[in-house]
């Protein structure tokens, strides 16, 4: 790790800047049409859900998650298909890198919850790696249950937690 | 600048025995393992103001008062009950009036205060055997910490009544919450263990989680998002001055705790979707891995001597909770209930390991003896998470959060008997709370 490296990361974690955060990014990229997508976000950089080449594009019509079963990190069949979508528009679109951001219900102690949320993200991340995408363009964060995306406390809203979703960062695979 | 006083500045908290007396057999005595407990009457009238104390006596007694009843096992008789005052500190002890009243327990003292310096003397006494328990005892130190010679204070008096350790002067570093559930806003925040005196050590601008107090109080570690990826740092609590621990590419750290030395930290490290257990000396950055399964092998936590380590794993195919040698090896596993176990933690005494239990949709907080033996459980909630032991091992806070989208996180207290639930009143939602070693 370079010196610069270690400045910038120390000036983060004094919270002078955080300007690379994958979760500000995933909420930027949370314009796929839930309910979630407040007011204040400019879903205009996400490109017109029509064009094939857009990230709205990549988010709504492809998908951008994948949803797992309690406690487990197995990709369902519904799961892969997503994921087969996923490769063939980022093997596509090679401008193009992702994150792969893993997440859990809040039916789990804390720790627990970032390891299976990295469990969830990194299976993904093999199955993108297995249908040809460069392991380069892909990194894996584990939220644990500290972004849930649904908040009543129970299966319905549980379902949706349980996911690992992939966003894109335009430019910066070129 | 935010600084943490209590570490900061080194208040010097001078200790003089006031005078010798002698020494009783003490019968009056609470047992804290013992069944149903009926709390023990005492009384504290305001310490007697010897010079410049002003509100100081009124506060510090109320302090004394507020850190005994909130054990559970003392109860407060007011001071409309009193027949005696105690207008002098040296005065004889009227003990017939105090047994009228049933006062088992009286507690006298007296406040000088000059510039910024304050004096804080105390006597106590066992009423019914008509004898003082113990020696009197004077502390000195800086008006500023007039609420750390109180927990002092309190702490003696707990201490000779109970034959525990104190607790009360100590801090509780945790994370402070606010935001809706689905972008909830966290910071790393300290606070006196009865929640006074809260600071703020960073902003709410990265995620933080579950940090953590070196054995003598004088550095921090946590996990936070700074970089967008957890990773875990190292905070010194003089000054907040923070650096990252390892951090490799495409890994993550997490779930860091001291060993009993504080010279190296036990975490859990991703790499590839598998967690393992690593063990970092913070002098020469030398890393060595303890742990090596396909499982998730998370939330370590050493033994007071050093020699062991507690951690959960699932490789039963449940969370489990295994105890292994501190250099790694084959663990064992102790944890033989129903339902999944984690976020173990080995008492400061070393006789028990708390835990967070799931089973059926509840979660609770437990002990159990370290060899698994004795399972207790102490709370039963909707999600109760994170158990952290008191300096003396009798008492146990923890995270406790409701359900729904209002469900915020508080922080709980609880002894080792399942007794004395209670809240602990932040600004705030809170959670993770870590409680420091008892502060010289």
């Amino acid at each position: 790790m370079s010196i610069l490296t270690k400045a910038l990361i120390l000036i983060a974690a004094l919270g002078l800047a955080a300007c690379n955060n994958p979760d500000r990014n995933g909420d930027a990229a949370n314009g796929d049409g839930s309910p979630m997508n407040g007011t204040g976000i400019n879903s205009s950089a996400l490109g017109d859900p029509n064009d094939p080449n857009s990230i709205a594009y990549f988010n709504q019509t492809i998908g951008d998650r994948v949803l797992f079963a309690v406690d487990t990190s197995t990709l369902t069949p519904e799961g892969r298909a997503v994921l087969q979508g996923q490769a063939q528009w980022l093997l596509s679109h090679p401008g193009y890198a992702a994150i792969i951001e893993g997440h859990a219900d809040e039916q789990g102690t804390r720790e627990y919850n970032l390891a299976l949320g990295a469990r969830r993200a990194s299976a993904a991340q093999d199955f993108l790696i297995s249908q040809g995408v460069p392991a380069g363009l892909l990194r894996t964060v584990s939220y644990g249950k500290e972004r849930p995306l649904a908040v009543c406390s129970d299966e319905a809203c549980y379902s949706q937690n349980r996911r690992a979703v992939t966003v894109l960062q335009a430019g910066a695979g070129a | 600048m935010r600084l943490i006083d209590s570490f900061a500045r080194a208040i010097i908290l001078a200790l003089t025995l006031i005078l010798p007396t002698t020494l009783n057999a003490a019968p009056l005595r609470i047992v804290i393992d013992s069944g149903v407990i009926e709390p023990m009457p005492f009384a504290a009238p305001t310490f007697v103001d010897e010079g410049g104390a002003g509100e100081f006596a009124a506060r510090i007694t109320q302090v004394v008062a507020a850190d005994l009843s909130g054990t559970g096992l003392f109860r407060e008789i007011g001071a409309d009950a009193f027949i005696s005052q105690v207008s002098s500190f040296g005065a004889p002890i009227s003990y017939n009036d105090w047994q009228a009243i049933n006062a088992q327990a009286l507690v006298t003292g007296a406040v000088t205060a000059s510039g910024d310096q304050i004096v804080v003397k105390f006597r106590v006494y066992d009423v019914f055997s008509g004898a003082e328990l113990g020696e009197g005892i004077q502390f000195a130190g800086s008006t500023g910490s007039w609420r750390r010679m109180a927990h002092k204070v309190a702490d003696a008096v707990y201490s000779r009544i109970t034959g525990e350790g104190g607790y009360f002067d100590s801090r509780v570093v945790y994370v402070a919450e606010s935001g809706p559930k689905n972008a909830r806003l966290k910071q790393l925040a300290v606070m006196d263990y009865d929640g006074a005196n809260i600071q703020y050590l960073t902003d709410n601008s990265a995620l933080v989680l579950a940090p953590r107090f070196s054995p003598t109080g004088d550095r921090i570690l946590f996990t936070s998002y700074a970089t967008g990826f957890p990773q875990i740092y190292l905070m010194s609590a003089a000054d907040l001055s923070t650096r990252a621990l390892e951090q490799q590419d495409g890994t993550m750290t997490f779930a860091p705790r001291f060993s009993p030395d504080g010279q190296s930290v036990v975490f859990s490290l991703e790499r590839g979707g598998n967690t393992d257990i690593y063990r970092l000396d913070i002098g020469s950055s030398a890393l060595s891995q303890l742990t090596n399964s396909p499982a998730i092998e998370t939330a370590p936590s050493y033994s007071p001597d050093g020699s062991q380590i507690v951690f959960e794993s699932d490789r039963s195919g449940t969370q489990q909770i295994y105890v292994m040698s501190a250099g790694g090896g084959e663990p064992v596993r102790i944890s033989n209930g129903k339902g999944r176990y984690g976020t173990p933690v080995w008492s400061p005494r070393g006789d028990m390991i708390a835990f967070t239990k799931q089973n059926e949709g509840r979660f609770h907080i437990g002990v159990m003896l370290v060899d698994g033996g004795e399972e207790r459980l102490l709370t039963s909630s909707f999600l109760d998470e994170g158990p952290t032991w008191a300096p003396n091992g009798r008492v146990i806070m923890f995270t406790r959060q409701g359900a729904g989208e209002g469900g915020e996180a508080a922080l709980f207290s609880v002894d080792i008997s399942g007794r004395n639930l209670r809240q602990i009143t932040t600004d705030g939602a809170a959670s993770d709370p870590a409680w420091s070693p008892l502060l010289p």
